[in-house]
C-alpha cells in the first residue's frame, strides 16, 4: 500500500458568503454521486425503480389493456404510457422515503451534521439523485413504450415538456416522501405509509382508466384530484387533446406541493435527530 | 488547522437539556483539558449520548455553556464542527460503499481536494488495518471492522477533539480490545477524547479521568483510582449458592463489613466493603458464616472495581441496567430517545 509522503493536509479557513455557497453546491453534488453510487450497487433498488415500471407496462398493455375500453379512436397503448409515466415517478419516490430514514437510524445524517459540510446538502443532494434516477426510469419507460407500440403523436417538443412534467411531478411527490421519510423515521412504517397513500392517489385517478368507468361517488375524487390533472396534462402533451385547464391546475397543485412541502422537509431534516 | 487556542479541550458549565417531561441532563459540568481522555459512565438513559449529541452541534441545550476547542457550541457551531469527530453507537458508513469510498466521501465533504482525500484515505486505512478490505462493500465487514472504518471516517478531518459514543458497545471481546488499542493510541497522539461507555473495564482502562453520571447530573468525578478510594478500601465477596440463605449470609456479615452489605438475588454474590480491615475482617466473615451456618463459595478479598464504585454512588448496579440495556441497545434507545423528544 501507498504510504505517501504524509503531505500536510490543511483544511481551509472559514468561508465567506459565495464560498459557502459554491461548497454548498459541490457537496450537494458530492452526496448525490454518493446516492446514485448506492443505488447502481444494489440490485433491489435497480429492480425497484427500472424492472417493476417495465413490469406495469407490459401487464397493463397486454393483460388488463384488453378489458379497458377507451372512448373515442384512441387506442390503449397510447392513453395508458403518459399515466404509467407519471406512475412510476410517483412510486419512484419510496427509495426517496426509504434511504432517509435508514440513514436518520444508522445515524449516517448525523455524522453528516457534525461535519462542517452545507447543512442542506443531505436534503440537497438527495433530491438531485432521485431527480436524476426517476428521469433515467422514465426513459426506459418511453422505451418500453415504443416496442409495444406507444407513439408520441404531438410532435417533440411537447414530448420533451410531457417527460419534464412528469420529473417536476415525481420531484412534488419526492418532497412529500422525504418529509415522511423523515418525520416517521421507521423503514418499515415509511414503506407501509408510501403504500397506504401513492396506491389510492395513482390508482384513483386517470392514469390507466378512462374516469367514466368508475362509480359515479368515485369520479368526484378521480376528476378532482392532483394527479388526475397532472396525467391529463402529460396526456395532451403525448397525444394532443385539450391542455389549458389541466395545465393551469396541474401548475396550482405542484406549486402548492412545492410551497408546503418544501419546507415541511427542511424542517423535519433539522428536528431529524 | 490554526491551533492558537488555549485552554481545554472541552468546558461544560451547568448543561441542561429536557425532552418534554424528561429531564435527560440536569446541569453538568465537565474540563477535559487538551490531550487527556475523559471517560464519561453511567447507565442507559443516564444523558451521556445527549451530552455527546449538545458538544457535537447536534442538539442545541435549553441552558448552559460548552466550548469545544475554545469554541461555543451554540453560536460558534460552523467552527466546531471542523475541530471535531464523531463515532457513534453504530457504524454511520454507507454500506454498499467500500471503506475506501466511504473514507474519500467524507474527505470531499471536509472539501479536501480530490487527490488529497485519497492520500488520507489511504492513511487512515493503513491505520486501521483495513488495507485488505479497502475495496469490498463495507457491508462485507465484520463488526469490529465497521466500529474501524467509523473510527476512520470520523478522523478524515484530522479533528482536535474526538468524541467516541460507547464506541465498542455490541462488539465480541476481540474487536473490544482492538479497539481499546486503537483509542490509546490516538489518546498517546494528543487528541483530546471524550469516551462515553456503560462498562467500567473500559473506562478503568482507557480515561485519565472519569466523570460518572446517572439521572442527568454527574455524581462523581476523578480518576479511577480515586473513585476507588472513595468505596473504601478492599471489598469482601462471596458467593451463596442456596438462595433461601442469602439474606442469614448477609445478617452475619453485617458487623463485619463498614458499609451495608449488597446481595444480588439472581446471582447470590454477596459483597460488602471492609476499608482497611482487610484479613481480620476475612477472618471475622468465616467465623460469622459458619456459626450462621451458611454455606459460601469463592469467599475472598479483592480491590475494588468501578462496579462496586457504581453501587456505592447510586445505590443500584451498573449491571443491572446494562442488561436491560443490553436487550435493546444502540439503535433502540437512540429511538426511545427520540421519542422522548417528540
Amino acid at each position: 500500500m501507498t504510504t505517501a509522503v504524509a503531505p500536510t493536509i490543511s483544511l481551509p479557513d472559514e468561508p465567506g458568503l459565495l464560498a459557502r455557497f459554491r461548497w454548498a453546491v459541490s457537496d450537494t453534488l458530492v452526496i448525490a454521486r454518493r446516492n446514485l453510487l448506492v443505488w447502481a450497487r444494489v440490485p433491489a433498488y435497480l429492480v425497484f425503480t427500472v424492472i417493476q415500471p417495465v413490469m406495469f407496462v407490459l401487464m397493463f398493455r397486454y393483460v388488463f389493456g384488453g378489458a379497458i375500453h377507451i372512448p373515442g379512436r384512441i387506442s390503449y397503448v397510447d392513453f395508458l404510457m403518459p399515466g404509467i409515466i407519471g406512475q412510476t415517478a410517483a412510486f419512484a419516490t419510496f427509495a426517496t422515503a426509504i434511504a432517509l430514514a435508514q440513514e436518520l437510524q444508522k445515524g449516517v445524517i448525523d455524522r453528516l451534521r457534525s461535519m462542517p459540510m452545507a447543512r442542506s446538502a443531505v436534503l440537497a443532494g438527495r433530491l438531485v439523485a432521485d431527480t436524476g434516477r426517476m428521469l433515467v426510469t422514465i426513459l426506459i419507460v418511453v422505451g418500453v413504450g415504443y416496442a409495444v407500440s406507444f407513439r408520441f403523436q404531438n410532435g417533440l417538443v411537447p414530448a420533451i415538456l410531457m417527460v419534464v412534467l412528469a420529473v417536476v411531478f415525481g420531484l412534488a411527490i419526492c418532497l412529500i416522501a422525504a418529509f415522511t421519510g423523515l418525520a416517521i423515521k421507521d423503514e418499515e412504517s415509511v414503506q407501509a405509509f408510501g403504500l397506504i397513500w401513492l396506491f389510492p392517489v395513482t390508482f384513483l385517478s386517470s392514469a390507466f382508466v378512462p374516469i367514466q368507468s368508475m362509480p359515479g361517488w368515485l369520479q368526484a375524487f378521480a376528476n378532482n384530484q392532483p394527479v388526475t390533472y397532472v396525467i391529463n396534462t402529460m396526456r395532451a402533451l403525448a397525444i394532443g387533446g385539450p391542455i389549458e385547464a389541466n395545465l393551469w391546475k396541474s401548475i396550482a397543485c405542484l406549486a402548492g406541493i412545492f410551497i408546503v412541502f418544501g419546507p415541511l422537509a427542511v424542517r423535519a431534516y433539522k428536528r431529524a435527530s | 488547522m490554526t491551533q492558537e487556542n488555549s485552554g481545554p479541550g472541552i468546558l461544560v458549565e451547568g448543561l441542561t437539556k429536557s425532552f418534554g417531561e424528561v429531564h435527560a441532563l440536569r446541569g453538568i459540568d465537565l474540563v477535559v483539558p487538551r490531550g487527556t481522555v475523559l471517560g464519561v459512565l453511567g447507565p442507559n438513559g443516564a444523558g451521556k449520548t445527549t451530552a455527546v449529541r449538545i458538544l457535537t452541534t447536534l442538539l442545541l441545550p435549553d441552558k448552559g455553556r460548552a466550548l469545544v476547542d475554545g469554541r461555543d457550541v451554540v453560536r460558534q457551531a460552523a467552527a466546531v464542527r471542523r475541530s471535531i469527530g464523531l463515532s457513534g453507537q453504530s457504524a454511520a458508513i454507507q454500506e454498499e460503499l467500500t471503506g475506501r469510498e466511504n473514507l474519500e466521501l467524507i474527505g470531499r465533504l471536509f472539501h479536501l481536494s480530490r487527490p488529497e482525500s485519497r492520500i488520507r484515505a489511504a492513511q487512515l486505512l493503513e491505520q486501521f488495518d483495513l488495507v485488505d478490505a479497502a475495496n469490498r462493500p463495507a457491508k462485507t465487514y465484520s463488526g469490529g471492522m465497521q466500529r474501524r472504518l467509523d473510527l476512520a471516517a470520523s478522523l478524515v478531518g484530522r479533528p482536535q477533539v474526538l468524541f467516541l459514543d460507547e464506541p465498542t458497545t455490541g462488539l465480541d471481546p476481540r474487536s473490544r480490545l482492538a479497539m481499546w488499542d486503537i483509542i490509546r493510541s490516538l489518546a498517546e497522539g494528543g487528541t483530546t477524547l471524550l469516551l462515553t461507555t456503560q462498562y467500567l473495564d473500559e473506562a478503568d482502562e482507557l480515561a485519565d479521568e472519569i466523570v460518572v453520571i446517572d439521572h442527568g447530573l454527574v455524581i462523581a468525578a476523578g480518576t479511577a483510582e480515586e473513585l476507588k478510594n472513595r468505596v473504601g478500601g478492599d471489598v469482601l465477596e462471596f458467593t451463596v449458592p442456596d438462595r433461601n440463605r442469602l439474606s442469614d449470609a448477609v445478617s452475619a456479615i453485617a458487623s463485619v463489613g463498614e458499609g451495608e452489605p449488597h446481595a444480588d438475588k439472581e446471582t447470590g454474590v454477596v459483597n460488602v466493603g471492609v476499608g482497611g480491615r482487610g484479613s481480620d475482617a476475612l477472618i471475622d466473615a468465616v467465623r460469622a458464616l459458619d456459626a450462621a451456618g451458611v454455606r459460601t463459595h469463592g469467599l475472598a478479598l479483592r480491590r475494588p472495581s468501578l462496579d462496586d464504585v457504581f453501587l456505592a454512588l447510586t445505590g443500584h448496579a451498573a449491571e443491572e441496567e446494562e442488561q436491560n440495556g443490553k436487550r435493546r441497545r444502540g439503535r433502540r434507545s437512540k429511538r426511545d430517545e427520540t421519542k422522548a423528544k417528540s
